[in-house]
């Protein structure tokens, strides 16, 4: 139930209209997204954009409050840990893990979904420059 | 100073890049007058019901996009299991992708556990989905099997509701086939009462819907046999040509004849071969 009105579906970041436009060189992409305006950079483009991009996060909440809720604190603390040391160890940011840990951890090792079929990132067109992707995980950037 | 390309991939799973341009190009082509082109849809008559053995699922076969008939003889009971099928009402492409993914895992659950899957697990798993999605993924499903613990038949709303019944329609043609199946609906039926029952609310859909057409499917589940009958009946067969539309010699009175022969000689004959690959 959404109680909170029209607040709870501004998207998280509020990018000011004009200043960082999304199309390619900077320049805003008038024939992809139209005219720039106050209310297409505040709402979501779709009623299921942001619960489709919360998705995962939302079902881990739900999932440690539960647990907490049966098991006790340790137990969603000790599952959070196993998480957290998994997404450590991946490959260098500009190339594509394959998360095997992470998702044997959460059980998507058993499950095919859209976000295995449609989109998948591993075959994305476009890659961010490698020297540039590694200085800003660093933070030298 | 050139753009820093620093990018994360996009996470995977549906993209909403070009919701807005989409809705700004309906509103540009509605101000025009044209119409945007319409999704394929099966407007549908399915329907299931629960006979002494198990299972019989009856589909008709016509596919529509808007008002044009896309596929005369598509098929709509999809596979899901070996013990479970589904027909699909609603976006053709909804219907078809979302029963192959389920289909996909419940074989993977079955793998996992080490039985065979239950008509139950693969009703939740597609509620799951189709409430996830808020009913934007237009799948209205009718869900049949046998399993360790009997028949069992369920029908799934695109919404993501879901009802056990001993026999279910959906679709266009649903209240044409529950007509037929509420005045002749008995519990325990004999294999050829109830083929002859589902064959009948199928044709009554058939031919008081015009979004159904065409043949009739039937798929009888028992404990350990599945018999997919495509076409059980064919309701509706293209006609042959009666007639001929050419005119009999001397329907026309003749009233002068001359022939002139042309004499021609062959100066060169080559062999093209076509592509026909």
């Amino acid at each position: 139930m959404n109680t909170r009105g029209f607040r709870s579906q501004l998207k998280d970041s509020v990018p000011v209209a004009g200043l960082c436009p999304q199309g390619a060189y900077g320049v805003q992409d008038t024939l992809r997204s139209g005219f720039t305006s106050v209310k297409n950079e505040l709402l979501p483009s779709h009623p299921l954009e942001l619960s489709e991009k919360n998705f995962q996060l939302n079902r881990d909440k739900m999932d440690f409050s539960s647990l907490r809720n049966i098991q006790g604190l340790h137990a969603p603390l000790k599952l959070q840990m196993e998480y957290k040391a998994a997404r450590q160890i991946q490959r260098l940011p500009f190339l594509q893990s394959s998360h095997l840990a992470l998702d044997t951890l959460r059980g998507n090792d058993e499950c095919i979904g859209f976000e295995d079929i449609l989109n998948d990132p591993a075959q994305t067109e476009v890659m961010g420059e490698p020297h540039m992707m590694v200085e800003h995980k660093l933070g030298l950037l | 100073m050139a753009t820093l390309s620093v990018c994360q991939p996009p996470p995977g799973g549906f993209s909403f890049d070009n919701c807005r341009r989409n809705a700004v190009l309906a509103g540009e082509v509605a101000a025009i007058g044209l119409g945007a082109p319409a999704a394929r849809k099966t407007g549908t008559t399915i329907c299931g019901i629960v006979f002494k053995d198990g299972i019989i699922l009856g589909a008709d076969t016509r596919a529509t996009e808007g008002m044009v008939v896309a596929d005369k003889n598509c098929s709509k009971i999809h596979y899901i299991s070996p013990n479970i099928y589904c027909c699909g009402a609603g976006t053709a492409a909804d219907t078809e992708m979302t029963t192959q993914i389920i289909s996909s895992n419940l074989e993977l659950h079955s793998l996992s556990t080490g039985r065979q899957p239950r008509v139950a697990t693969a009703n939740r798993m597609l509620k799951q989905m189709l409430f996830r999605y808020q009913g934007y993924i237009g799948a209205a499903l009718v869900l049949g099997g046998v399993d360790c613990n009997g028949p069992h038949l369920y029908s799934i709303y695109p919404h993501g509701s879901t009802d056990k019944l001993p026999y279910v329609t959906m679709g266009s043609g649903s209240l044409a086939a529950m007509a037929v199946f509420e005045d002749r609906y008995k519990p325990d039926m004999e294999e050829e009462d109830a083929k002859q029952l589902v064959r009948d609310a199928i044709a009554a859909g058939i031919f008081n819907d015009l979004g159904s057409g065409s043949n009739v499917d039937l798929c009888v589940i028992t404990k350990g046999k599945v018999d997919y009958l495509r076409p059980h009946d064919e309701a509706n067969k293209k006609g042959v040509r009666a007639g001929d539309y050419k005119y009999k010699r001397g329907t026309t009175a003749v009233l002068t004849k001359t022939v002139f022969p042309l004499k021609l000689e062959v100066v060169e004959e080559s062999i093209q071969t076509m592509d026909t690959s």
